[in-house]
């Protein structure tokens, strides 16, 4: 009980020397420079598609350029003709990589590729150990929408079968299908904004690239804490 | 030792030191051509930078509202949202959880909010084993440093410097490749996720209109810190606040593009929970503390209040020719750079800290370069000016007055000239020494000799 009061208190005290603070109004932003502040009602953020890169008007350049930003993160990114082609294209890099072992979810499409490759697979759906999804040798997952603008993906806990699923398995693979492909930032967000309105995900992650840093001279090196390697495979 | 003999001498000691030099601008070298490269990729970077400054216009200027909107929200799906007026408050928050929750280790991913209120020394004091997940944070703290850049902690260390340490502190370091000590890391953390109690984040981020914390990094540390150990807690200002979800669109590229020259940063991840009835992971309690520790103070300033809109991208200390050159740890401060030297004064006392505001060269890059358009070169001359009005320096003052009477009396103007043009030549004797009265610009420079004829007489005597 005690605690709580203090906790209020502190709330209110904050909110207070807020309030005391914001009598006396502050200059709007840009006075000191020649871009005049423009008084507006809406969001001033809403127009940040025409600031933003662009991003081609077609679908095809706008896979372009996915292909294109995917290329300069060191992300894989296949192209595939149907999803029949999906078996093999996995195949290849469990071969290539000798995977023993996959973590996936349940989903439409992770369903389908994770049992094409007849590996065992640790679902996280109801639960999992966490020592067990550290052995695996891939995370296999769903995911919201791809964004041609940064070549990023978005997943959320929902979408992708949890928090860890996407980051702790040294090579994460994202299934996408074509129509899920944006144009660009703005769009991604109106995107989850219709889809999930008043019930969002408690995660929600921009995944731009795999894991990097450049903590050790500025020098890039991958797979930092998160996956090495990040494949989008997508027809 | 004062604050600011502290800094003089590290300064001159810093700007001296070649090996420093060489490693920041190693570091650095790329910065700018990168950043300006994908700021070109912007099609309107200047409305963008306008933008973004308005939107944190409005969020500051209606801070109140939105952070009751923001903790209804957040409450409304079992968070825990805590108050901190101040560090103590916040470190005592924070080691009630871990008592309640019987805690012995903590995970952290970058914070500089808990650099702030020096967190890791209080809990380590208390018996908590305390392990910094981010690499640059990694490294500081097993030399036990602060860190030296608010976004790239270990920039002033050589990659050999690195490989001593790992060797010395984990006995592994199989090379000094960026890559193999990067594997070190890697591999001494996967446990610790896994087997650490609490999970600790900063906050990049906090939006109003959908109770959500968004976190941005690159290496996925935070991704991880958030989603194995069974209670997360999350440290941040109350300033971090935008009122909309979609106003992340415009944010995260150029918190990117700002602060490292990136398109984006790699994770960009927004919690608006714990664990829910139905998800599979992540913790079971999350407990969010907000903390003002004088950033009311700095938002009452209503001239400077826009120092608030900070999104601490680091941009402004990378461009800063002071900051180059005497380096992170000179300014003593957890935010340093320009954006360290505007509000360290407001959050630490003006009179210990305005050292900070002059040194500076007012060229201005830094509010070129900052991308919610702070202004910080002037903040840095309002900072000057509220020094001395408040306190005035006694010789300084003295000095000035002086200086008026002799120039508006041409009797004492033209004695004055004079007795300089006697004394010249004693100057050259003492240059730089004690006995020089303008030892402190001589120091460093050559004082230009003053003419027979002045030019006056000049004037007075040509043809
Ligand atoms: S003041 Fe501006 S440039 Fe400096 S860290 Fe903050 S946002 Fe970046």
């Amino acid at each position: 009980m005690k605690n709580e009061e203090i906790i209020l208190s502190e709330r209110e005290k904050i909110l207070g020397r807020i309030r005391e603070a914001l009598k006396v109004s502050a200059p709007l932003p840009g006075s000191h420079s020649e871009v005049a502040a423009h008084a507006t009602t809406e969001s001033p953020a809403s127009h940040a598609r025409e600031w933003l890169p662009s991003v081609g008007a077609s679908g095809a350049e706008q896979f372009d350029l996915f292909a294109k930003n995917c290329a300069d993160l060191k992300a894989d990114f296949q192209l595939l003709n149907n999803r029949e082609e999906l078996p093999a294209a996995l195949q290849k890099i469990a071969a290539a990589e000798k995977w023993s072992r996959i973590a996936s979810h349940d989903g439409e499409l992770s369903n389908f590729a994770s049992v094409s490759l007849g590996l065992p697979v640790l679902l996280t759906d109801k639960g999992y150990d966490v020592q067990e999804m550290e052995k695996c040798d891939a995370g296999i997952s769903e995911c919201d929408a791809l964004i041609a603008q940064t070549g990023g993906v978005v997943v959320t806990n929902r979408s992708a079968g949890g928090r860890a699923l996407s980051v702790l398995p040294p090579h994460h693979i994202v299934l996408a299908r074509r129509e899920q492909l944006v144009a660009d930032l703005p769009a991604a967000f109106a995107l989850l904004q219709q889809k999930y309105a008043d019930n969002y995900p408690s995660m929600i992650s921009f995944i731009t690239g795999p894991s990097r840093t450049g903590d050790i001279e500025r020098i890039l090196v991958l797979g930092a804490h998160g996956p090495k390697k990040l494949t989008i495979l997508c027809f | 030792m004062s604050f600011v003999s502290q800094f003089k001498s590290l300064a001159s000691e810093k700007t001296r030191d070649l090996r420093h030099r060489s490693v920041i601008r190693t570091a650095l070298r790329s910065y700018e051509v990168v950043r300006d490269k994908r700021k070109a990729a912007f099609q309107s970077w200047e409305s963008a930078r306008q933008a973004a400054a308005e939107t944190k216009w409005e969020a500051i200027n209606h801070l109140d509202e939105h952070l009751v909107a923001l903790t209804a929200k957040l409450e409304a799906r079992g968070t825990k949202v805590h108050w901190a007026s101040n560090g103590a408050q916040a470190r005592e928050i924070i080691s009630q959880i871990l008592r309640d929750k019987k805690a012995r280790s903590i995970i952290k991913s970058k914070a500089m909010t808990s650099e702030e209120i020096h967190l890791n020394h209080a809990l380590e004091k208390e018996g908590y084993t305390v392990v910094e997940s981010d690499l640059g944070e990694f490294i500081v703290q097993l030399r036990h440093e602060a860190p030296y850049h608010i976004v790239f902690p270990s920039m002033h260390l050589t990659r050999g410097e690195i490989k001593d340490l790992f060797q010395k502190e984990l006995g592994d370091a199989p090379s000094d490749s960026p890559e193999d000590l990067t594997m070190v890391a890697r591999r001494v953390m996967r446990q610790k996720y896994l087997t650490a109690d609490v999970g600790f984040t900063g906050g990049n981020f906090a939006i109003a209109e959908t109770g959500m914390i968004s976190i941005t990094e690159n290496e996925g540390n935070a991704r991880l810190t958030a989603a194995l150990p069974k209670t997360m807690i999350t440290l941040m200002g109350i300033e971090k606040v935008l009122p909309r979800f979609a106003d992340l669109a415009l944010f995260l590229p150029m918190l990117a593009t700002a602060g490292a020259g990136q398109p984006m940063t790699c994770y960009n991840t927004m919690y608006s929970g714990p664990r829910q009835p139905g998800e599979c992971d992540g913790p079971e309690e999350w407990h969010v503390v907000l903390l003002d520790n004088r950033r009311t103070e700095l938002l009452a300033n209503a001239e400077q209040r826009d120092s608030l809109h900070c999104i601490r991208c680091g941009a402004c200390l990378n461009v800063c020719p002071i900051f180059r050159n005497v380096g992170g740890h000179t300014y003593g401060t957890t935010y340093s750079g320009p954006v360290g030297a505007v509000i360290t004064p407001h959050l630490r006392g003006l009179q210990d800290w305005k050292h900070l505001s002059n040194a500076s060269t007012l060229c201005g890059g830094c509010t070129e370069a900052c991308p919610v358009k702070i202004d910080l070169h002037h903040h840095l001359l309002q900072n000057r000016r509220n020094a001395s009005t408040s306190e005035p320096a006694f010789f300084e003052k003295l000095a000035y007055q002086t200086f008026a009477i002799v120039a508006n009396e041409p009797a004492f103007w033209s004695l004055a000239k004079k007795i300089g043009w006697l004394t010249q030549p004693l100057q050259s004797l003492v240059k730089g020494t004690a006995l020089d009265p303008a030892k402190a610009w001589t120091k460093t420079r050559e004082l230009p000799p003053q003419p027979l004829e002045s030019f006056k007489d000049w004037w007075k005597n040509r043809k």
